[in-house]
């Protein structure tokens, strides 16, 4: 049985899987029709045909999980690193009748690559749904609170 | 240091035929220069009349690191003014774009201005009898920049009074925006979207540079476009069509002779572009219903003829790129001497498919987002050759990639599509501009 204390685990989970950089494990964590969206304008509802950082579904994540191993992924030598503070997910949706898990999540992110640290501030939204025993994610929603300002790379995911 | 300010010899020095020393993107003198004297003496990217569709519409921008504002006057007209108060310099508007209304208000003593720049009021105006100012340039309201053109709802504009006029500047190169509005079957653009910002560590002329260096994708890209290509042809299955966005990515992974037989034409004045036979952008699929409507709109050889021109990357000299199949402009706009503000923006073709503007803005975060993987790859050499510049082991960056010897400068040409000819072009622009009104200041002062 599906319940709140579930969905905050996965969010923690998550973020430990990212932090400890296992890739493979957080690319299992999608449905293979999720979506990983990062907007790019104020309270954004369509993806497709407004701006956004990123919107890239299971195929467009592995080739980003893939290229960070590259031999010729000059960018990621030396390669990042990155950290979630997460606050307590708020749980938004806990329905296992309808299949409806969602959840939002204040948080601060921290990506580090040789000398340089950066720090982003925004909320996670996390639309689950349950495969079998487990929860997969269907949208994760990323807004940074200063979307709009021009920032140097970002390789990791927050 | 004050190596280069007025010494146009020393700075005609440093761009030889095939090489640039490296004080071009490393010098901060150099840098000031450019400021003082490149930008303004070029045409330079405003924004898009569609940006002003509306009387009291404005937009904010920059010319060099001059901060401007253009806006759509009641009677319909555009002007472009200095950002700033001519009391004491408060800049009149700081959002990127909005509608000011009738008239402009300095929010600091409220003096007014027309949405043509002229003065409207001042609070207690009497406190200006008898003191002069009516022979103030304060009393004209917003200085104008004078030299404005709307080239097919492009607003570009010269600072300096006196120089290069818009056509001779631009020339046939235009007909890359041509193309890029004829593509709508209404010939007309819109901008609807904010533009994707990426803040670069590096000079903005390794950007302006890096749009026609067509040996550097099938290696610098191999990471993100080659991995692109391999995890698609890994896990395609049985699919029959290839996504979009493997569509996008995968043509960047084409091999030299792709890029040799495409081409590059050279323009006049540091203009140029590459794909000039066919481009990255030639064989994405064909969009429902779009040819029908170009059809419509041209009839069938125009609308064969505008969608045949598949142009790559064209650089409008110094900092802007378009990309016409693809609907973007990109302004790599200088911020300090190894510090650069890139932004991207996507134009809706106006009553074509809604297919065409995903596409465009799919492209636009694939390529030029600072969550892009291409971009990241990109971002990687720049920062790189910022610091590797540093060296004094060689002061010179090597430009000679099919030099043959005997260039003529500021000359229309097709090439071969490896040639580093444009980069060139570029720099024998780029001292021209930087020093075209050096000597007559100098004389001024004197
Ligand atoms: S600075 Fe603008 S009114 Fe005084
Ligand atoms: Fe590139």
């Amino acid at each position: 049985m599906i319940s709140e204390k579930t969905i905050t685990d996965f969010i923690y989970e998550e973020a430990e899987l990212l932090d400890t950089m296992q890739w493979q494990a957080w690319l299992d964590l999608f449905h293979p029709e999720g979506r990983y969206w990062m907007p790019l304008e104020w309270q954004q509802q369509d993806p497709v045909l407004q701006p956004s950082l990123m919107y890239e579904d299971l195929l467009l994540l592995k080739v980003r999980v893939e290229r960070l191993a590259g031999e010729r992924t000059f960018s990621q030598k030396p390669k990042s690193r990155c950290h979630h503070l997460l606050q307590s997910p708020r749980i938004v949706a806990c329905d296992p009748a309808a299949g409806v898990f969602k959840a939002r999540t204040s948080y601060i992110y921290t990506e580090t690559r040789g000398d340089n640290l950066e720090r982003y501030s925004g909320w996670a939204s996390h639309d689950l749904v349950r495969v079998g025993d487990a929860l997969k994610i269907k949208l994760k929603r990323v807004d940074l609170v200063n979307f709009d300002a021009p920032f140097g790379n970002i390789q990791l995911f927050m | 240091m004050n190596k280069y300010g007025g010494n146009a010899g020393a700075i005609a020095a440093l761009v030889r035929e095939a090489e640039v020393h490296r004080d071009v993107y490393v010098d901060p003198e150099i840098f000031e220069l450019e400021m003082e004297h490149l930008f303004p003496n070029s045409w330079i990217y405003v924004g898009h009349a569609s940006q002003l569709a509306k009387p009291g519409d404005f937009i904010t921008a920059n010319i060099g690191r001059q901060p401007v504002m253009a806006s759509r006057h009641t009677d319909g007209s555009i002007h472009v003014f200095y950002n700033r108060c001519p009391h004491k310099g408060v800049k009149i508007a700081s959002e990127p774009c909005g509608n000011t209304g009738k008239f402009f208000r300095c929010p600091y003593h409220a003096w007014s201005f027309k949405t043509d720049g002229s003065l409207l009021a001042i609070p207690l105006k009497k406190g200006y009898e008898g003191t002069g100012f009516g022979d103030t340039q304060a009393n004209e309201g917003l200085s104008k920049v004078r030299n404005v053109v709307i080239y097919r709802d492009f607003i570009f504009a010269r600072l300096s009074d006196s120089g290069v006029s818009f056509e001779d500047y631009f020339g046939e190169s235009l007909s890359t925006i041509d193309n890029m509005v004829d593509r709508s079957p209404e010939g007309k653009l819109a901008v609807q979207a904010t533009p994707i910002r990426y803040m670069h560590t590096c000079n903005w002329k390794m950007l302006v540079e890096n749009q026609t260096d067509t040996c550097h994708p099938m290696v610098a890209h191999e990471s993100s476009a080659g991995t692109a290509v391999k995890v698609w042809k890994r896990e395609q299955g049985d699919a029959t069509e290839t996504p979009m966005a493997v569509q996008l990515y995968g043509p960047f992974m084409s091999p030299y002779e792709f890029y040799e037989q495409s081409g590059i034409r050279i323009w006049p004045n540091g203009h140029g572009h590459t794909g000039v036979a066919n481009s990255i952008h030639s064989n994405y699929q064909d969009i429902p219903g779009y040819l029908d409507q170009m059809v419509a709109a041209y009839g069938e050889q125009r609308a064969h003829e505008i969608l045949g021109e598949v142009r790559h990357n064209t650089v409008y000299f110094p900092n802007i790129m378009v990309k016409g199949a693809v609907q973007i402009l990109r302004n790599f706009i200088p911020v300090a001497v190894d510090k650069t503000l890139v932004e991207s923006w996507v134009y809706r073709l106006v009553g074509a498919p809604d297919k065409l503007y995903e596409r465009a803005l799919m492209y636009n975060r694939f390529i030029n987002a600072p969550t892009s993987i291409v971009g990241h790859d990109d971002l990687e050499m720049y920062e790189r050759a910022q610091e590797g510049l540093k060296s004094n082991g060689n002061q010179w960056v090597n430009l000679r990639r099919l030099y043959d010897g005997h260039e003529e400068q500021d000359v229309t040409a097709v090439i071969n599509g490896t040639s580093e000819r444009q980069m060139r072009n570029q720099f024998h622009a780029w001292a021209k501009f930087m020093t075209m009104d050096m000597d007559k200041r100098i004389e001024a002062a004197e």
